[in-house]
């Protein structure tokens, strides 16, 4: 079973939360980022360009030319493959364990399992940064060397949405309990 | 809870038969290591699995049957897998099915005895996990945080479900051992069931790094006798071993090469890996200094930097001392040796003229001597930035973990730091399927795990030490080590 919702992020950017329900013990929430915007690209290469041809009528070296053009390469492909997270995927099976994955814009993928024998809860929380609020859905685990990891960092989408997560979530968190206490 | 069924990629296409494995009750779970094909003698098999659970102390059992026939089984092969059951008795009884080319599979799951409770509908669900058996062997776990007060040889089945997993399949070996090419009483399918992968160099290399191993390391413990003996202790000797690095580099290199050569096996896979990053680190120091042998050779001999400063810094030195106590005179003041603090004096007229003549002399000769030691000492940092920059690259490249990097950039699975499950094609009302991968360990964890213990080379003084130092016109040696004797 597999729906999409489209929710906003803190800066007012489209996300698009898609949920596929495998079985009633295994639940998967994938959360796709806004896209590298073509208008911010460009703005920072022209003004890279431009700088970099400013001090080259000073210089009259070209070398600074060559220089700034692989610097923005160099750059870019930095950017892609390991700042800009294109999707971020949370998959919960029951009895298994709880796993991230953040999916980069050069196809790179960084995942993290925790077994659910180390989950402790799920819950939301709250964070005060400089002027905002930030909301952000954290793993609590029994382990007393870091007791708490955070989920979903890049994308920060609204209350709405970690709503939705929270509730799917519980739900398998209860079940696990429930029938982790049984024999 | 939900059983989980963690099933090898090798025999998802192999004929019916029984399945082998390994059930772990805490965590629900059973590893399935093999499938043994009809027709088979109960008693055999019975032998068999006896002889592997004393031999590698796991707990392997008939687990359950496994059929991969081309339509809906027959009444009769349905009665005699229900009836192996019986021969086998284990309790749960795993009965796994697949059509052939198809891609759905079924599982059943059957409790003789009556459960103590009763138990909610749907429970006897059961997931596949699909894992790479040759990887999961080969594999190594590194756990994300080692509590200090576990002991190394714990009890795996205390610690997670997957790490139970692949100490059960890495532990299981005497099982692989048997192929289809071998003519014993029981046929079994599992990774390495087509036959057994070995290399005839890598046997050659086992047979003769006995004896070359206990030649080399009789030959090195010589050398080290020859170092330690009492000649190179006695004063000219001794100052040079302590004054040139090329010395303190040969000794660093000798306990590599002792540790390389020793006759004793490495006991775990950290001191493997660190017998293995201590070669590639020897090789690479070969190779380096041949490149450099043969660069220099190629050019002109470089000049040394004659050090003029050590003169004029003891006549800066002299000069500040001088000043200062001349400057307490003035003040009626006197340093007192034994009580280490400034006491107050009465001076005699002459002294007291004589002390402010001097003083005059000095201060006015200050600035030239001043200038004079600014410069030289500006020349000899840059000589010791230069020195110490080398000695810091000599560091690095003295504990790069070579071979684990290589390992991480080949052979990723063999350094796990967990893995990742993805879910496979999923129809409603069949058994939830997962594939198990391993994930690669970080290359920042690689090289924090694996470094090789390097010479130490943190400054023994601080920065404010430092300018002190150099304020008064001391002689720096910044990168000298903690132990090392004093001049």
């Amino acid at each position: 079973m597999e729906d999409e919702r489209s929710f906003s992020d803190i800066c007012g950017g489209r996300l698009a939360l898609q949920r596929r329900y495998y079985s009633p013990s295994c639940r998967e929430f994938c959360l796709s980022c806004p896209r590298l915007s073509l208008r911010s690209l460009t703005a920072v290469t022209c003004t890279v360009w431009l700088a970099a041809y400013g001090l080259f009528t000073l210089c009259e070296n070209s070398m600074i030319l060559s220089a700034a053009i692989f610097i923005t390469l160099l750059g870019l492909l930095g950017y892609l493959h390991f700042v800009k997270i294109d999707q971020e995927t949370l998959l919960i099976i029951d009895s298994l364990g709880i796993q991230m994955t953040s999916s980069y814009a050069s196809g790179k993928e960084s995942t993290t399992f925790i077994e659910m024998g180390k989950v402790k809860d799920i819950v939301i929380n709250e964070a005060i940064y400089m002027q905002k609020v930030i909301y952000y859905l954290c793993i609590l685990l029994k382990d007393p060397v870091e007791p708490h990891r955070i989920s979903q960092v890049s994308a920060k989408p609204r209350l709405d949405c970690l709503i939705e997560v929270y509730r799917s979530c519980q739900e398998i968190l209860a079940h696990q309990k429930a029938t982790s206490t049984s024999p | 809870m939900v059983l989980k069924a963690f099933f090898p990629t090798c025999c998802v296409s192999v004929d019916s038969g029984l399945l082998v494995g390994r059930w772990v009750p805490e965590h629900s779970s059973a590893v399935v290591l093999a499938v043994l094909h009809f027709p088979f003698i109960p008693i055999q098999v019975k032998q068999l699995l006896a002889q592997v659970r004393q031999a590698s102390q796991v707990g392997v059992a008939v687990l359950g049957t496994w059929c991969h026939c081309r339509q809906e089984p027959e009444e009769s092969l349905g009665r005699f897998l229900e009836g192996l059951g019986a021969v086998f008795p284990h309790e749960p009884w795993l009965q796994l099915r697949r059509e052939r080319g198809g891609t759905f599979w079924s599982c059943a799951v059957t409790h003789r005895q009556a459960p103590a409770a009763p138990r909610a509908p749907g429970e006897d669900q059961v997931m596949l996990i699909f894992y790479d058996q040759r990887q999961v062997l080969l594999s190594q776990l590194h756990p994300p945080t080692v509590l200090p007060d576990r002991q190394a040889g714990a009890t795996p089945a205390s610690t997670g479900g997957l790490a139970a997993v692949f100490d059960t399949v890495a532990r299981s070996e005497l099982l692989f051992r048997s192929d289809r090419f071998d003519e014993g009483p029981v046929r079994l399918s599992h990774w390495q069931s087509e036959g057994v992968e070995a290399s005839i160099l890598a046997e050659l290399a086992r047979r003769a790094s006995g004896p070359v191993c206990l030649l080399l390391a009789s030959l090195l413990s010589l050398v080290s006798a020859v170092g330690a003996c009492r000649v190179f202790r006695l004063w000219p000797l001794s100052f040079l071993g302590s004054k040139l690095s090329t010395c303190e580099q040969l000794r660093h290199r000798l306990e590599h090469l002792t540790l390389i050569f020793s006759t004793r096996k490495a006991e775990n896979s950290a001191q493997l890996m660190r017998k293995a990053n201590t070669v590639a680190s020897v090789l690479l120091d070969v190779a380096l200094g041949l490149t450099l042998l043969s660069w220099l050779h190629g050019r002109s001999r470089i000049g040394h930097l004659a050090d003029a400063l050590v003169p004029v810094a003891d006549l800066y030195c002299l000069k500040i001392h001088g000043l200062s106590s001349l400057w307490r005179l003035f003040r009626g003041k006197k340093w007192n040796v034994l009580r280490q603090r400034v006491d107050s004096c009465s001076y005699d007229l002459d002294q007291l003229f004589i002390g402010t003549l001097l003083f005059t002399i000095l201060l006015f000769l200050l600035p030239t001597t001043a200038l004079y030691y600014l410069v030289f000492t500006l020349l000899r940092l840059l000589v010791v930035a230069v020195q110490g920059l080398i000695h810091l690259l000599v560091d690095l490249i003295n504990s790069l973990p070579l071979y684990s990097l290589g390992l991480r950039l080949c052979r990723p699975y063999r350094l796990a730091a967990g893995v990742k499950f993805r879910v496979l094609q999923h129809e409603a009302g069949r058994p939830l399927r997962l594939l198990m991968q391993i994930n690669p360990l970080p290359y920042s964890r690689v090289m924090h795990t694996y470094r090789l213990p390097s010479c130490g080379c943190h400054p023994k003084d601080s920065w404010g030490a430092l300018c002190r130092k150099l304020f008064f016109g001391e002689l720096i040696y910044p990168w000298r080590q903690r132990g090392d004797k004093q001049d």
